[in-house]
């Protein structure tokens, strides 16, 4: 029992929900939202270690979602559809086996491209940076809507709908604990040093580009369990879902959470994707109760103003660089 | 605990606001499209489309002797929101039936959701052949992409007798790649030559790249199955670079706009669609007047087909005489109805069987030109 | 190839250059001034091309159709995205100026989500395109082997006179020596007695008015407006003036000309992967030059 309270707190968190989702309170539909809070928190946690921590500038962050997307998708449908992964016995594997082993295969694969990408990051910085990785979303985006074997621009579609909320919040929360652990240990600090200032830290010894690298793929890795999670929630994964606007909506939780604040990214997700429905159902009770003709397209509008207003009045994000205290490791004593 | 007491916080909110939903005297419809976002405009004429039919039917007495009560729900577009408001429409509203959504990419995240938890779903534009094949609580009331670039093709290399064909569609929109590979599977099968087949990007508005490649084939027509607010620049830009001959489309040109922005550039094209504003039917005449007198704008395609979907899904409850999904989904199977789209009836696979009419532009007005049976 | 390295397609790619250069003008002056990725560049854009559309409305209705006084129409579409663009700067970035850096990259994202959506939501304007008037008659001269139409030569003009106003007003007029000292070293130029809010609320003005008039091009040469139309322009500028060197005015020029011509050449070798060929285009040359075609290598300081 390392870290004690973050244990007992999820431990509570994922108890009280399953109780609630269980005895009827929750229903599918805050579970979904619940669910889909969880996947943000893995996007937004995971862009947070290349943009917060290291100091890089990542605009393409969907792009490695969509090839774990695409990846676990692909495997997860071709071995419980077609007749010979059940003759080799693959599909016997069961189920949920076979599920987690897809989401990992898809956040390896997209942990490759981001290794991939990770090289420019040694030559290029700040905003030439953002433009190579926002290249290489669309590039991805370009290439999946070419390819006819996986959907096109129809999308890669009947994808078994295996993601639950057992298993988003276990992938939510190794997540949380892993790179929250990155953080803290050599390696973290070593990230860190190049975020404030990459020549002192190559000065010092630090290998920044061992761990630019590293910070890219790693991140990678979780983004594209986060596409796997998502494509098997709602059955199907579309080039469309990738695009630059949905990168710049991770980006929204990394700022407006608090730069490097794993914590920050954690109550943003959940925050903002609450605030989208909060806002519907608002509208649609001041429309239909209270009588105010104003429409469901205004939802939008009024998100975008409060987003507006809490970056005036908490430039430094909501929890600006710090951390729950749950979440901080205890300092070992020598 | 901070978080956690945030999220407490907003659930009980949520919850406390969810409270609120409608009374037991009416019957909960739900409705989908996009409102917000790049597909907006489409979303919007449904959603009026939608009140429309619920008002009409209303003024009647409403169905099953209760008043009906749309609760609409906004998809943006995106296939994670649509599986979200179908989750809210079914589980948080309790909605009987769905109607929705206008793209296939989000009806087919919503449809395993109506028909896991049985309730019937119809979706007044989603092509995608895939969408009804989720299960049998799934309609539509459209026509399927192979249908619309079949007739496409067999009017421009029969009746424009065009034995050469330029294709342009929107690469990134399954709708328009649909159309463009069947009409290029049937014309060339008819013995017609694709001399030159382009794609673009979505949202594109500089066509010329592909254009002059096209128009450089120099081929007897342009096949261009995509949005009205694209094709109508297409058309323009194609003119411009001294393209000629027709242009032909699908439904997405039924738009009193496609002229508006197109201007003389859209005379001499064609399209396919579900029914003409010529048609001397009542049904026909009514919406079309009314849909003027109430949203100041002549209905696109997309409210046609969206005031249709909800009349089948009306009619299909009053039928059924219950409101559990099972028998308005056998009531569904079993429609055979007027509408402004024609006699419609579902086949094996929910979808309708309907005639094509082949619509020209002439003068800046939709001309009807012939009826293709399927 | 010949339909693919012609002279049609030259003029098509620096039509396209044309107006993604106006756009990147105001990305890269705003970004050199103030180190800001304005994200809502774009939605200047979309607003300059919805105040072009209503003054032609307005002088339509009143002076009738082809009435010379239509050009004024350029003069609202700059006003309006000049003004729009200072009072996003007053209202959601200047508070912001000290503070960390991205706190105002998410201001500018929330601005350009506001605007989007609050011209679809309103109801005078709404979500569905609009057929943007034809102000001129459309004359298309032939020759070449190209077919070059009058609106082709007005964007190429209005956007060369700009650009030559814009270059004259910063390399020989007091207010452009300002905002060259500005973009250099604030505080110095604080010391020197430059009022440093003012000659940032001047270059976003300026940036601003520039997206205003590729707006008014843009309607004119691809007569559609809608409340989305600055997402991808604004995109495709912000990359342009990467390419140029981010921060450097003739570099963002040169950068939307390249990526005009690029993009052109890409769609006409093979339009389904047209875009992505163009990205790669883009990754290959920020790997050669990793500052930009124009920009400069700014040392670390030690």
């Amino acid at each position: 029992m390392k870290y004690p309270k973050f244990l007992v707190a999820a431990a509570v968190f994922y108890a009280a929900i399953m109780l609630l989702s269980l005895v009827g309170v929750l229903n599918g539909y805050f579970m979904i939202i619940i669910n889909r809070s969880l996947i943000f928190v893995i996007l937004a946690v995971s862009l947070n270690l290349i943009n917060g921590i290291t100091g890089q500038f990542s605009l393409g962050h969907m792009g490695f979602a969509a090839i774990g997307a695409y990846v676990s998708g692909t495997i997860t449908t071709l071995i419980f559809k077609l007749p010979l992964p059940h003759a080799l016995g693959l599909a016997e594997m069961g189920a949920e086996t076979v599920f987690i082993l897809a989401i990992v295969a898809g956040g390896a694969a997209a942990a490759f491209i981001g290794f991939l990408i990770g090289f420019p990051s040694l030559r290029l910085k700040g905003d030439y940076l953002a433009i190579v990785t926002l290249g290489f979303g669309e590039i991805i985006r370009t290439i999946v809507n070419n390819i006819d074997y996986i959907g096109g621009p129809r999308g890669l579609l009947g994808i078994p709908m295996f993601s639950n909320f057992t298993v988003i919040f276990a992938f939510a929360f190794l997540t949380v604990v892993i790179i929250r652990n990155t953080i803290e240990s050599s390696h973290g600090r070593a990230m860190l040093a190049i975020r404030e200032n990459e020549l002192a830290a190559d000065l010092s010894g630090v290998d920044t580009t061992r761990y630019k690298v590293t910070g890219f793929a790693m991140g990678a890795f979780f983004a594209g369990i986060a596409g796997g999670l998502l494509a098997h929630l709602i059955s199907l994964a579309h080039p469309t879902q990738f695009g630059f606007l949905q990168s710049a909506m991770i980006l929204i939780l990394v700022y407006a959470g608090g730069m490097g604040s794993l914590t920050g990214s954690v109550i943003a997700a959940f925050l903002l994707t609450f605030l989208t429905e909060v806002l519907r159902l608002v509208i649609d009770w001041l429309n239909g109760t209270v009588g105010i003709p104003i429409g469901t397209e205004w939802t939008m509008v009024v998100y975008a103003l409060i987003l507006i207003l809490v970056m005036l009045f908490k430039p430094e994000g909501l929890m600006g660089g710090r951390e729950a205290k749950i979440l901080i490791l205890p300092r070992k004593t020598k | 605990m901070k978080v956690y007491a945030k999220i407490a916080a907003i659930g009980a909110m949520v919850l406390g606001l969810a409270a609120c939903s409608s009374g037991p005297k009416e019957i909960l419809i739900g409705g989908v499209g996009p409102v917000t976002g790049a597909a907006a405009t489409f979303g919007v004429s449904t959603k009026n489309a939608y009140e429309m039919a619920i008002a009409e039917w209303n003024a009647k007495g409403g169905v099953l002797g209760k008043q009906i009560k749309l609760d609409f729900a906004d998809d943006k577009g995106d296939p994670t929101e649509g599986a979200t408001v179908y989750t809210k429409l079914i589980q948080q509203d309790k909605v009987v039936a769905i109607v929705g959504t206008v793209m296939s990419k989000v009806s087919l995240a919503g449809a395993p959701i109506c028909q896991a938890a049985g309730i019937p779903m119809i979706s007044p534009t989603s092509t995608n052949p895939k969408v009804t094949q989720v299960g049998d609580y799934i309609f539509r009331a459209c026509f399927i992409d192979p249908f619309q670039g079949t007739v496409g093709a067999q009017f421009s290399y029969n009746t424009l007798n065009a034995k050469k064909a330029g294709v342009l569609f929107d690469n990134g929109n399954d709708y328009d790649k649909g159309l463009a590979e069947y009409f290029q599977a049937e014309y060339t099968k008819l013995g017609g030559t694709v001399v030159d087949y382009e794609g673009y990007s979505t949202g594109a508005t500089d066509f010329k790249a592909q254009l002059t490649k096209i128009v450089a084939q120099k081929p007897d027509v342009l096949y261009s199955p995509n949005y009205y607010q694209d094709d109508a620049l297409i058309a323009k830009q194609a003119r411009e670079l001294g393209f000629k001959g027709p242009i032909v489309g699908g439904d997405g040109w039924d738009s009193p706009d496609l002229v508006k922005i197109g201007g003389s550039a859209v005379e001499n094209c064609y399209f396919t669609n579900h029914y003409s504003k010529d048609d001397t039917r009542p049904i026909v005449q009514d919406f079309v007047k009314k849909y003027q007198a109430k949203y100041g704008e002549v209905p696109d395609a997309l409210a046609a087909l969206g005031y249709d979907a909800m009349n089948i899904m009306l009619d299909a409850i009053k039928r059924a005489g219950k409101t559990d999904g099972a028998s308005i989904r056998d009531a569904l199977k079993a429609t055979d109805l007027a509408v402004v789209s024609g006699q419609v009836k579902f086949d094996a696979n929910r979808d309708p069987i309907k005639s094509a009419v082949v619509i020209a532009i002439q003068n800046g007005q939709q001309v009807y030109k012939t009826t293709v049976n399927p | 190839m010949g339909s693919i390295f012609n002279i049609q397609q030259v003029i098509n790619g620096l039509q396209l250059g044309s107006i993604y250069a106006l756009i990147a003008l105001g990305y890269t002056m705003v970004y050199g001034i103030v180190r800001l990725i304005n994200f809502a560049h774009g939605d200047f854009y979309m607003l300059g091309a919805y105040a072009a559309y209503a003054a032609f409305y307005v002088f339509n209705s009143f002076l009738g159709k082809g009435s010379p006084l239509a050009f004024l129409a350029l003069v609202v579409a700059m006003l309006a995205g000049g003004a729009i663009a200072s009072l996003t700067n007053l209202l959601a970035y200047k508070p912001l100026r000290y503070k960390p850096k991205l706190s105002s990259l998410v201001t500018a994202i929330g601005v350009s989500m506001f605007l989007e959506y609050f011209f679809s939501a309103f109801p005078f304007i709404g979500p569905s395109p609009r057929g943007f008037p034809e102000i001129l008659p459309k004359v298309i001269f032939r020759g070449f082997g190209a077919e070059i139409s009058n609106y082709v030569i007005i964007d190429l003009v209005v956007a060369a006179i700009l650009m030559s106003g814009l270059t004259f007003l910063i390399q020989k007029t007091s207010l452009g020596r300002a905002m060259r000292a500005v973009s250099q070293d604030k505080d110095a130029a604080k010391l020197m007695g430059i009022d440093v809010e003012r000659i940032i609320t001047w270059t976003f003005a300026i940036g601003g008015a520039f997206a205003g008039a590729a707006g008014l091009l843009a309607g004119l040469t691809y007569p559609r407006i809608d409340p989305y139309m600055g997402i991808i322009p604004g995109l495709k500028a912000f990359i342009a003036a990467v390419l140029g060197g981010i921060g450097n005015v003739p570099g963002a020029m040169l950068g939307a000309y390249i990526l005009g011509l690029a993009e052109t050449f890409a769609n006409a070798y093979n339009s389904m992967v047209g875009d992505g060929i163009a990205f790669a285009l883009l990754i290959i040359v920020l790997l050669v030059r990793p500052t930009g075609i124009l920009g400069e290598k700014i040392a670390d300081k030690i």
